[in-house]
């Protein structure tokens, strides 16, 4: 979690503790682990945050291969982690031992700190969204009859039904009159949508996605992405991801778990992985798109006291502090826009094309990573 | 008998009780059974579609049920479940049941695993899956392998008949026995049509949309149930004891006609076949049958003829009936074929008929000895060149002579024999002599007075009473119409009998038909 200033941090920390702990007795930040670069601070909450996931030591074998060995990792509660891997590395068996559409030979795995087969398996279901890559949409179902699925399990009333999925396709740019049609009246990318607003109604805790953007055109999957990102809904969520896309996982992801023949190779943020790989593999497996990763891995939040602010040029689009590097210097060179304007909270930055490559250059070399 | 050619519209008229009621029976045993083919049939295929392991042994099983010829399988639940609709029903219920098992199997195994795995992601348990997702995207499938069943059954349903649980087999049968042509089409034409209307209105049933059909398919089993009621409406009948005659007795004037005219008799009757009748007799499902007065099973199912009292039954001279080229080109022929004249007499041919019905001997083993025994017995000679053709009707007693006579031409000439056996009923048998697919065949002379010249009835009340005049009246008619010659009689009468289990006839003091008709009437 990036947090902007000590203000900030002081109002999330009250925040989690009195939503947490229930009466607030005071911080506790002998176990913080603090990265104070300038005046951006990097805060590592772990121990302060709730756990939502935990996988303990699980394996899983089909016949003779073993599909996922002896693996264990911890999703903490609103994180984006990425399985990432190629095909055959063991990402979806985990994924789906998460809701046990797979049972596990060995392990535990906690959701919540509850192990999940202590509760009845299609409570559990229910309680987890799921998404996946060709929808799974059923075609004998409306538009409104597939949304509605997980709330007519779970005995909602109608009109809270209704309710709840007009505003879901509304925050997910669906059209209003697609709620009496078939899924396969739909195009791909919002069949994909219906999909999640699927998995999304019941308003669950945790939210499993397999490959979701990987049936769609690269136009599509891009747009889709951004959009996924700024959703609302998605921020109170936490998300395990599974996909074999390099630029999705950097995209998308808090965290990556890369994992290679059922192992997992390396956990951790997209930085992590870019710049203190644990193994020649993770190095190997992001080379050829390093460059384009880099840019990623670096929101304009980071390389914000680098930049000056030219005020010559007066017409230029602007932009969000969060958004990532690549994703700036794409809407300069897609809108041919000489400058860019970054918004931070009341400030307001100037910037041209040449000014982001330096400052990014100068971060890459600066001692504190 | 007719006076003019009757035409098809002028018989559907006349008969159109029947015709109705036929095809009530046949709606009816069709979707009765369709009905409890689907009841079966379904839970199976979702089982089997669970438990893929159970798949190989079911859809095998229902495979092999498959392939059992209708009539073989009418016969086997004979003993089991009696005559009449049961056994009809359960025949056609397992024909059908394997469309209906493997379009489910298929319709459910073909459903996309992305959409099962969603299902289950959500939380559905397996029977919601089942109904909410499994069953509504198989239906159209499902629907396809009932429609199949649907038309099969209106086929095989047609065979109901022979086991007495009615159905447009009735014409059927009973044209093909009495050479009916207008008979057989009132009774096929129909069962086309039901067949084709099922299958169409199937077929928009299996257009639906999605949505639509979801109420179809609850209203399917209404309208089926619906349909299968109709079977009920015309059996709203009963009476005392219980008649089984075959097709061809149906239709006769020296059969069922006949015992209306002159004994007036009226008797609850079903229409069954020759091949089940007399054991369906002797285990009580029948009373009263119309037999053959040689027929070995008369011995074998302890059963006595009643006496013919008012003379309505002709007596029948068997002979062998030739086509006269083949007299021309086997000119040892019709010598050979007499050396049986007057050899066998009819409780030598009762006892013979005994032998393969009931000892299950086969006919060329009764044949051989009663060869050997009187001394008629000759190793077959080499034989080359074209052979003579005997065929026969598909009883035993047709099955011996044939054999004998085959015996006989091997022994006595170097002529070739290859025979056709078991060629159904007289009109097959009749159109296969006269087309020269046959050479020869014994015919009994009644069946060729009544059955194939059909003089006026004024022509029969004056030869009927003399069995040697109505040889030779057919004997000249044959010659002049159809140039096919009837060689000397064999010896023995094999007429039409009306033939009830000793005991009964006993305890009921019934020995005539005029009895038969009092006790009837009595009460």
């Amino acid at each position: 979690m990036k947090i902007d200033s000590i203000y900030e941090l002081r109002f999330r920390l009250e925040e989690r503790y009195l939503r947490c702990l229930g009466p607030f007795t005071g911080y506790d930040f002998t176990n913080l682990y603090w990265s104070l670069r300038n005046e951006t601070l990097t805060l590592d909450l772990a121990y302060q945050q709730e756990i939502m996931i935990s996988v303990q030591q699980v394996s899983k074998q089909y016949g003779q291969l073993r599909a996922v060995d002896n693996i264990s990792f911890e999703v903490k509660e609103h994180e984006v982690l990425v399985l990432l891997g190629t095909s055959g590395c063991g990402k979806t068996t985990t994924l789906k031992m998460l809701n046990r559409l797979i049972e596990p030979d060995s392990g535990t795995i906690l959701i919540d700190s509850q192990p999940i087969e202590n509760r009845p398996v299609e409570e559990l279901r229910r309680s987890i969204g799921y998404a996946m890559q060709n929808t799974g949409l059923f075609p004998h179902y409306t538009v409104a009859q597939n949304i509605a699925v997980v709330p007519r399990l779970l005995k909602w009333d109608r009109s809270k039904i209704t309710e709840r999925t007009k505003e879901l396709i509304s925050k997910l740019h669906l059209p209003s009159d697609c709620l009496e049609q078939y899924p396969n009246q739909l195009s791909g990318g919002q069949q994909q949508r219906v999909g999640l607003a699927r998995a999304l109604i019941a308003n669950p805790p945790v939210l499993l996605m397999d490959e979701p953007f990987g049936a769609l055109d690269t136009v599509t999957r891009t747009k889709i992405q951004q959009e996924f990102k700024a959703l609302d809904e998605l921020k109170q969520k936490t998300i395990i991801m599974v996909t074999h896309d390099v630029q999705e996982a950097f995209d998308l992801a808090d965290r990556i778990c890369l994992m290679d023949k059922g192992r997992i190779v390396q956990i951790g943020t997209p930085r992590d992985l870019l710049h203190r790989p644990t193994t020649a593999f993770v190095t190997e497996f992001l080379n050829a798109h390093r460059l384009q990763l880099e840019f990623k891995s670096i929101t304009l939040d980071q390389l914000w006291p680098l930049l000056t602010d030219i005020s010559t040029i007066t017409e230029a689009p602007t932009v969000p502090v969060g958004l990532n590097l690549w994703r700036s210097m794409e809407k300069m060179r897609a809108l041919a826009a000489p400058a860019l304007t970054i918004v931070k909270k009341d400030e307001k930055k100037t910037v041209t094309f040449e000014q982001l490559t330096s400052a990014f250059n100068q971060y890459q070399n600066s001692p504190v990573q | 008998m007719n006076e003019h050619q009757q035409t098809l519209w002028e018989f559907i008229g006349q008969q159109s009780d029947k015709l109705v009621t036929q095809t009530f029976e046949h709606i009816g045993l069709t979707f009765i059974s369709l009905l409890l083919a689907i009841a079966v049939g379904l839970p199976l295929g979702v089982l089997i579609s669970r438990r893929r392991k159970l798949s190989g042994p079911v859809l095998g099983t229902a495979g092999i049920l498959q392939t059992i010829p209708s009539i073989a399988l009418l016969g086997f639940m004979i003993p089991v479940l009696g005559i009449g609709p049961k056994p009809a029903i359960a025949a056609l219920l397992l024909y059908a049941l394997l469309p209906i098992i493997r379009n489910t199997y298929t319709g459910i195994t073909g459903v996309d695993p992305c959409v099962r795995e969603a299902a289950l992601a959500m939380g559905m348990s397996n029977v919601q899956i089942l109904f909410r997702v499994e069953l509504p995207l198989a239906m159209p499938v499902i629907l396809a392998g009932i429609r199949t069943a649907a038309v099969i059954n209106v086929g095989v349903a047609t065979l109901a008949s022979l086991i007495a649980a009615g159905g447009l087999g009735e014409f059927i049968f009973g044209g093909i026995s009495l050479n009916s042509t207008n008979m057989i089409l009132a009774g096929a034409i129909p069962a086309a049509l039901l067949a084709i209307v099922f299958d169409f209105l199937l077929s928009r049933l299996q257009r639906l949309k999605l949505t639509t059909l979801k109420r179809a398919s609850a209203l399917l089993p209404a309208g089926l149930f619906l349909l299968a009621c109709f079977y009920f409406v015309p059996s709203a009948y009963a009476g005392k004891l219980i008649a089984g005659f075959t097709p061809e007795f149906m239709g006769r004037q020296d059969g069922d006609l006949g015992l209306k005219d002159k004994y007036s008799l009226k008797i609850h009757t079903v229409v069954i076949s020759d091949a089940v009748m007399y054991k369906a007799a002797y285990l009580k499902q029948l009373d009263v049958i119309s037999g053959y007065s040689t027929d070995g099973r008369l011995k074998a199912f302890g059963l006595i003829v009643l006496a013919d009292n008012k003379h309505i039954f002709p007596p029948y001279y068997a002979a062998p009936i030739v086509r006269e080229d083949a007299l021309k080109k086997f000119p040892k022929l019709e010598q050979t074929l007499n050396l049986l004249a007057g050899k066998i007499n009819d409780s030598t041919m009762t006892e013979l008929n005994y032998r393969t019905d009931y000892l299950h001997q086969s006919p060329e083993k009764v044949a051989k000895d009663f060869l050997v025994s009187k001394g008629l017995y000759q190793l077959p000679q080499e034989a080359s060149g074209e052979p003579v053709r005997i065929g026969s009707k598909i009883f035993g007693e047709q099955y011996i002579l044939g054999a004998m006579y085959t015996m006989l031409i091997r022994g006595y000439t170097h002529y070739p024999v290859s025979t056709k056996t078991g060629l159904g009923g007289t009109k097959i048998c009749f159109d296969a002599l006269t087309n020269n697919q046959i050479d020869l065949y014994p015919e009994y002379t009644g069946t060729g007075l009544l059955v194939m010249l059909q003089p006026k009835q004024k022509v029969i009340d004056s030869i009927e009473h003399d069995p040697n005049e109505t040889f030779q009246y057919v004997q000249q008619q044959f010659e002049q119409r159809f140039n096919i010659r009837w060689l000397k009689p064999i010896g023995f009468n094999n007429s039409y009998a009306l033939m009830m289990r000793q005991q009964q006839a006993k305890d009921l003091k019934i020995k005539t038909i005029s009895d038969l008709k009092r006790y009837l009437e009595s009460k």
